[in-house]
């Protein structure tokens, strides 16, 4: 039978979600569900968990670039159906988890997985970097201000033994967002890298007319910089446009988003933040947003030099002088940000004072304060 | 045989981390139109620039989201990518999988579109990344006959619902978030295929205070597990961490130096409720906030409590636009109970909704909303009394927003009656 284009509505199957998620589970998954006792790290990304009844999951944990051919998942399903009954699992942050429920599995998992070049490196638990949750980038997406998984790429090499080995402080959540939008939800990581615009719109008044509804465009600038203005096309008609007040404009990109008549991208306007101290976990310190302290760095394919040294740098001094179970967040709260600055050699710049809304909360209301090289 | 030169993405086939640029070139030797995705992308990395058009509204009948419209702005060049609309599958429960699903996909994908995939987009979906208009009809027909599977969300509509792995492989979990996930996303069909919301709304389930699908920073609705009774402690695994038998926070650090129960658990306990007393250990339940500390540092010994469910938090978004809120706790403690179909969740969700429905403005996430009328008529719209736990610290200003019903006399007077007394 197949789809009948003449009649797309007969035998149309429609809301019937996802398939159930307990015909995947691996069968020491089925038989120990909620009996968990405990669970500990063998060696760097490869876990065991313990049940009541005694019996164990073996977790090999591996990283994948999340943009990965069905050739590639084909390759993870051969491996699955040697190795662990045909059963895995994939992590919030894009690894690959293989499960066995027994010891002796591990050893030719791990050497079947080595012997695929570096197609499936094992990593990413405990004290580690983590792979990177990201976004599309110029592989896909419309609005991005730098690429995703180029930039996760270059940056990974540069990190890799931090990835494979559990020897930082504490877990270090690393995160992509091509642009403010932040589809990857990297406002609350460790080290969070952000694609960023810094022109304003143009305004396409040859296209706006039929593209836009203007009063969308105007009100979706949360500064109201954008107001209603006679313009003409290039035919020479007068028609009804915007204007972009550039003084006003914070580059957010949220008009483009409404209107494709304002493109906001540019070679050179564009390129990435760093943002670093965000956590989502409630142990020890409460959930926190990651705080800007570089506000550009430009934008250079293929491997970002610049983003990456920066990611480096913040990364190594935090390991080297960060307590054991310190997240980078609480680092930075023990020591003051005028500490983070100094310690890092990252310069200190007007872009890291917070003048937008609620920016009060972020000024420092107290004498007490670190004498560090910034107090000429 | 390539198709285009890519000296700069080349670069990217070095080092050890895996290589997407490797992998797209094994794929074009079947899907020649991966040949192109390198080329514009090379084009990209050249011009510093994205070379895809804005939007372009595509779709199966019957469904207002799951597939984002996409087109290059050089189909000439690349017309192997001049149609790339996105796919978004809704994944099972904690993303598990067998090689036999996986390979149906495959197929799929290999039959209709480009072979490349994102394993998983950022709210939990399986992302197929590229087909053409002509090629959705059909895809939608066999993934719904043959793989008796659904597209996920996109646009203003209940996005896919996504979950940690929960009790399916861990100890912390305090409910069965898979199980949770599952049961919203099939009550809730209607919502997430047909946009009627103001804007995006997002389900997230952590089982513990871990929060390792990131709940309280991402999701408008937000249901993280707790529990209410004493955490278990086992006496003899605790003097085993202290004897250096058993690796702290679960082997977590390959360096760690012995383990330090002062220094590594009691003094980073954020309301300092633990102390040793006679060789055991003794928590303070009463003021511990159950951030989960301990437990990391000595999964053997600590264990949550018999008495679980979950806390409710609202509101959390990313910072477009009026910036990044995390999420609002609502409701302390719920149960939540797969007995009664989770009744009392799904009444929490619908007066959400039936408020922000109304209430909430085009594109205004609901911790926007909350944001411009406030907790308080928030609370009340949820039927909650208030509590301090709703709170970081009570207000610092003297602005009350009291009502004419709540001062004896109201506010109506006689200015004249005022000025017998008191001339101007």
């Amino acid at each position: 039978m197949g789809y009948d284009p003449k009649n797309p509505m007969v035998d149309r199957i429609t809301d019937i979600g996802p398939p159930h998620f307990e015909q995947f589970y691996p069968q020491v998954v089925k038989d120990n569900k909620g009996k968990w006792l405990y669970h500990e790290m063998v060696q760097p990304g490869v876990m065991v968990h313990v049940s009541e009844s005694g019996a164990e999951c073996y977790t090999i944990r591996v990283a994948s670039a999340r943009l990965i051919s069905i050739e590639h998942i084909r390759e993870l399903c051969d491996i699955s159906d040697a190795h662990c009954d045909g059963f895995m699992r994939f992590t919030t942050r894009n690894n690959v988890e293989f499960m066995v429920d027994n010891k002796a599995k591990v050893k030719p998992l791990l050497d079947d997985l080595a012997s695929r070049g570096n197609k499936f490196p094992v990593g990413g638990t405990g004290a580690c970097i983590s792979n990177c949750v990201h976004t599309q980038g110029w592989i896909h997406c419309h609005t991005p201000a730098t690429d995703a998984s180029g930039v996760v790429k270059a940056v990974m090499d540069e990190l890799f033994d931090h990835f494979v080995n559990m020897d930082l402080p504490a877990k270090v959540k690393l995160a992509l967002a091509c642009c403010l939008n932040m589809c990857g939800a990297v406002h609350c990581s460790d080290i969070a890298i952000l694609g960023v615009h810094r022109k304003p719109p143009m305004i396409d008044h040859d296209a706006i007319s039929g593209l836009c509804e203007l009063p969308l465009a105007i009100s979706s600038c949360p500064l109201g910089a954008i107001k209603p203005a006679k313009a003409t096309n290039a035919k020479g008609e007068e028609i009804k446009s915007v204007t972009v007040n550039a003084d006003r404009c914070m580059f957010c990109g949220n008009c483009y988003t409404m209107c494709p008549a304002m493109p906001l991208a540019d070679p050179d306007g564009d390129g990435i933040a760093i943002l670093v101290g965000g956590k989502v976990s409630n142990a020890k310190s409460n959930p926190t947003f990651s705080k800007m302290v570089i506000p550009f760095l430009p934008n250079t394919p293929p491997r970002w030099p610049e983003t990456v040294a920066a990611v480096k740098n913040i990364l190594e001094t935090y390991a080297k002088d960060a307590n054991q179970y310190e997240r980078i967040g609480e680092w930075c709260a023990r020591i003051g940000w005028e500490m983070f600055f100094e310690k890092t050699g990252i310069p200190f710049t007007m872009k890291s004072i917070d003048d937008y809304r609620l920016a009060y909360d972020t000024w420092r209301t107290t004498t007490n304060f670190k004498f560090t090289s910034h107090c000429k | 045989m390539p198709k285009h030169d890519t000296p700069l993405l080349d670069e990217l086939e070095k080092g050890p981390w895996p290589s997407f640029v490797t992998d797209l070139k094994r794929q074009a030797e079947t899907k020649p139109e991966c040949w192109d995705i390198l080329g514009q992308l090379e084009l990209s990395f050249k011009d510093k620039i994205t070379h895809w058009k804005h939007g372009g509204i595509v779709g199966v009948f019957g469904y207002g989201g799951g597939i984002v419209g996409r087109y290059s702005d050089s189909p000439k060049q690349f017309p192997g990518v001049a149609h790339f609309h996105t796919v978004r599958l809704n994944q099972p429960s904690s993303k598990f999988y067998s090689s036999a699903k996986l390979r149906d996909i495959c197929n799929l994908w290999e039959k209709y579109g480009s072979g490349m995939t994102n394993m998983h987009g950022s709210t939990g979906d399986l992302v197929l990344l590229g087909t053409r208009t002509e090629n959705l009809e059909p895809l939608f027909y066999d993934l719904t006959h043959d793989l008796n599977q659904d597209l996920g969300g996109s646009g203003s509509n209940l996005r896919t619902p996504s979950c940690c792995i929960g009790t399916a492989r861990c100890e912390w979990a305090c409910y069965d978030t898979a199980s949770l996930c599952h049961h919203l996303t099939m009550h809730y069909q209607d919502e997430i295929h047909r946009p009627a919301f103001p804007y995006k709304f997002k389900f997230k389930m952590s089982g513990c205070p871990n929060d390792c699908v990131a709940s309280i920073a991402r999701s408008d609705f937000s249901v993280i597990g707790t529990w209410k009774d004493d955490i278990r402690i086992d006496q003899a695994a605790v003097q085993a961490y202290i004897k250096g038998e058993y690796k702290p926070n679960g082997g977590a650090r390959t360096k760690s130096k012995a383990f330090d129960m002062d220094a590594d658990v009691m003094a980073l306990c954020p309301t300092k409720c633990m102390r040793m007393k006679d060789g055991k250990l003794q928590i303070d339940n009463k003021n511990c906030t159950r951030c989960m500390h301990c437990l990391n540092m000595m999964p053997r010994a600590l264990r949550p409590g018999t008495v679980k469910g979950a806390s409710i938090l609202c509101g959390a978004k990313a910072p477009i636009l009026d910036g990044a809120q995390l999420a609002t706790l609502i409701f302390p403690f719920i149960e939540i109970n797969p007995d009664s179909d989770y009744e009392e969740v799904i009444e929490i969700i619908e007066s959400i909704w039936d408020w922000w429905m109304e209430t909430g403005k085009n594109r205004e996430r609901l911790g926007e909303t909350m944001q411009r009328v406030g907790l308080p008529t928030f609370l009340k719209v949820m039927n909650v009394d208030p509590i301090p736990q709703h709170i970081k610290i009570p207000r610092e200003n003297p602005y009350v927003f009291w009502t004419d019903e709540e001062v004896p006399g109201g506010f109506e007077r006689d200015v004249r009656e005022f000025r017998k007394k008191h001339a101007q």
